[in-house]
């Protein structure tokens, strides 16, 4: 499906609501949209909500040979995918140019900065480290992608926990969550893309655009940053000339918001920590907000099966026993054939067989009308009471052979098998009849 | 309030990690759904069976393209997205399974030459997964407002080692368990409209299974009333 244009006019009347300091949801040009992080059952999986805008994030692992010039660090892996649950226009399964940059700068963001440990990802030095992937699914596309995708990966890693190992000497033991708690990954900063839309050549500008907004946007300013105030990326596009006091009062902003997004982030992972550890609920059941009207639940509700068993027995006792199928033993024809059942029996090679076949086909058509015919004429031969009547049917040869030798077995087969023809036969009946009575008149 | 109280305290042990078997008896386990929450598609549903979660979207009616068309009714694509990782085979003959149930019940010639697309994300999978699948496609679908001759739902059941039948198992009863068994039923008539199956069981197993599967969709089709009656509702 193809994205809907946004007319001239919508464009207009945005712009215009941006020039008097207005947005259509109603904050401010500084204010982020509400941030929501809920957790799942598994660790590392998390969705993350910023205003509409949703982004699962799931992390996983798996023990790997590491890449031959970085023998002791652990593999990072990151995948965003558009997927067209989040907006029409993305195609499943390709590639686009806004695909590309999003997992780029991701990279660049998470990646880049070094903010995991990958040297505390290796296992045995050159043969066994971990890869650790990030697997991110945008959900619903309401504007601001990288912002909530960045969020989600974060978030996702801190609250991951991978199988414990032990190395002695050259064996190494995996542990299963059982045998020993699953540890942490060392995280050591949280990096954040803060995003920033300039409207009329980097005359107006807004924090955390909205769809709407990206659509109508000149230039973005992606700023990556952790809280202790330090650049971790930062990237323009769009082919805007900022300067030097914009990227400096952005710079600004964004270190005020990545302190709060990261408080809030800590929040969350402390709080789901909490609800884990007193073995409370936890998981996206939990975080469905029940006063919502559009949600509902049910506890768990107990199934009577006691009566399945004699069900069961009265459909099988009613249902008819299937029909004796009777498959005749296989029979060897020549060593490297076989053949079970009753098919048509097997002519290839057999010339003379395939020959006659090809002729009847040929005056098969015929031959069942005049099959038919015969039967009937018969008939009325009968009635009528004459006895040499067959002689003098027609002028085709064909015919008169068929007359001659009624009972050829070949025909009469072909009769049996290909019964729609038959109804062509019965609408040429009545002509054929009315010739046979002008014959014996 | 206090009554309300007193039920959730035995439940909470249960939920979560969802270590411990559900005793003998069959039952379900907790479902949640929540219907319209996303903004872009025309439809959304996330449906929650215990711990297996999977989120919906429905696109549609809506314009096809032309190599996809069909001149007497709407295409109907069916999409699943898998956790992690690109989607495989597996995902593929999911994908099959639940569009030919979804192709079973919907309208479609009521929409010639346009596109229905329901796109699925596997959120958690802690068995029963296609079962949830089919849920929740069937929730988005009514979200969504497509015209359908009848609801669907799907059911899982499991028959282990010793014979005894479990319905909506989870993952360690599914791993366990010499035969696991996926039915989806009609809301009209209660009649099969899809079953998969994998394992070793007889034909007295299956029509057990399919009986109990019947049993359990009366729930389900009731949970779907009453989340709608409640959607619905004024208050």
């Amino acid at each position: 499906m193809k994205e809907t244009p946004l007319s001239n006019c919508e464009r207009r009347f945005l712009l215009r609501a941006i020039e008097e300091k207005k947005r259509l949801d109603g904050r401010q040009t500084y204010d982020y949209r509400n941030i929501k992080i809920s957790f799942g059952t598994d660790y590392g999986c998390c969705i993350v909500e910023l205003g509409k805008t949703r982004v699962l994030g799931q992390v996983s692992c798996e023990l790997v040979s590491p890449k031959l010039n970085r023998a002791t660090e652990g593999i990072l892996f990151f995948n965003l995918e558009l997927s067209q649950m989040a907006a029409p226009a993305f195609e499943p399964g390709r590639q686009s140019d806004l695909l590309v940059k999003l997992n780029r700068l991701l990279e660049r963001c998470l990646r880049n900065s070094k903010c995991i440990d990958t040297e505390s990802l290796c296992v045995v030095a050159g043969e066994k480290v971990w890869q650790i992937r990030v697997d991110l699914h945008l959900l619903n596309h309401d504007g601001n992608i990288i912002d909530a995708a960045s969020i989600a990966a974060i978030v996702a890693l801190c609250h991951f926990r991978r199988p414990d190992v032990s190395v002695q000497g050259d064996e190494v033991t995996l542990y299963t969550p059982e045998e020993r708690d699953p540890v942490p990954l060392s995280i050591h900063h949280m990096p954040i893309c803060v995003s920033f839309a300039f409207f009329q050549q980097g005359t107006y500008l807004l924090v955390d655009p909205n769809e709407r907004e990206e659509r109508v946007m000149d230039g973005l300013l992606v700023i990556a940053m952790n809280k202790h105030r330090e650049i971790c990326t930062i990237q323009s596009s769009g082919g805007i000339m900022l300067l030097k006091d914009q990227v400096l009062r952005c710079s600004k902003i964004a270190g005020v918001k990545v302190a709060e997004i990261t408080e809030l982030i800590q929040k969350a992972l402390e709080n789901d920590q909490k609800v884990r550890k007193e073995g409370g609920k936890f998981g996206f059941a939990e975080s469905i907000a029940n006063q919502r009207i559009t949600a509902f639940k049910m506890e768990k509700a107990p199934v009577d099966t006691s009566d399945v068993g004699e069900k069961a027995e009265e459909i099988i006792a009613e249902a008819e026993p299937p029909s004796e199928v009777s498959v005749s033993n296989p029979v060897l024809w020549t060593p490297g054939t076989a053949q079970i059942g009753e098919g048509i029996e097997n002519s290839w090679g057999d010339l003379e067989d395939s020959e006659k076949e090809d002729e009847d086909e040929g005056g098969s058509d015929e031959a069942i009308i005049l099959d038919n015919v015969k039967m009937d004429t018969g008939v009325d031969i009968s009635n009528i009471g004459s006895q040499d009547a067959p002689i003098v049917l027609s002028d085709s040869e064909e015919e008169e052979m068929i007359i001659l030798e009624p009972d050829k077995s070949p025909k009469k087969i072909r009769t049996q098998t290909i019964g729609v023809k038959q109804e062509k036969a019965a609408s040429k009946k009545p002509m054929k009849k009315r010739k046979k009575k002008r014959a014996v008149n | 309030m206090a009554g309300e109280m007193q039920i959730d305290t035995p439940i909470r042990a249960e939920t979560g990690a969802e270590a411990g078997p559900r005793g003998p008896g069959c039952s379900l386990r907790h479902f949640a759904c929540e219907q319209n929450l996303l903004s872009r598609p025309d439809g959304s549903a996330s449906f929650l069976q215990g711990d297996t979660s999977v989120l919906a979207g429905v696109y549609g009616p809506a314009e096809v393209k032309v190599s996809k068309e069909i001149f007497n009714k709407a295409t109907l694509e069916v999409l699943l997205r898998p956790k992690t990782g690109l989607p495989g085979v597996a995902e593929k003959s999911r994908e099959r399974l639940i569009r030919n149930t979804c192709e079973a019940v919907v309208l479609g010639a009521l929409h010639p030459r346009t596109s229905i697309t329901v796109v699925l994300q596997v959120v958690s999978d802690a068995g029963s997964l296609l079962a949830c699948c089919l849920n929740a496609a069937c929730m988005a679908l009514v979200d969504a407002g497509v015209p359908m001759r009848a609801l669907f739902c799907g059911v899982t059941c499991a028959l282990d080692s010793d014979g005894n039948l479990v319905l909506d198992p989870t993952l360690k009863q599914e791993k366990e368990a010499r035969a696991v068994l996926t039915f989806a039923l009609d809301s009209v008539e209660r009649k099969l409209l899809m079953s998969t199956t994998k394992g070793l069981y007889s034909n007295a197993e299956l029509q057990q299974c399919l009986a109990a599967a019947q049993a359990a969709s009366q729930h389900v089709f009731h949970f779907y009333r009453e989340s709608l009656q409640r959607r619905y509702s004024k208050s």
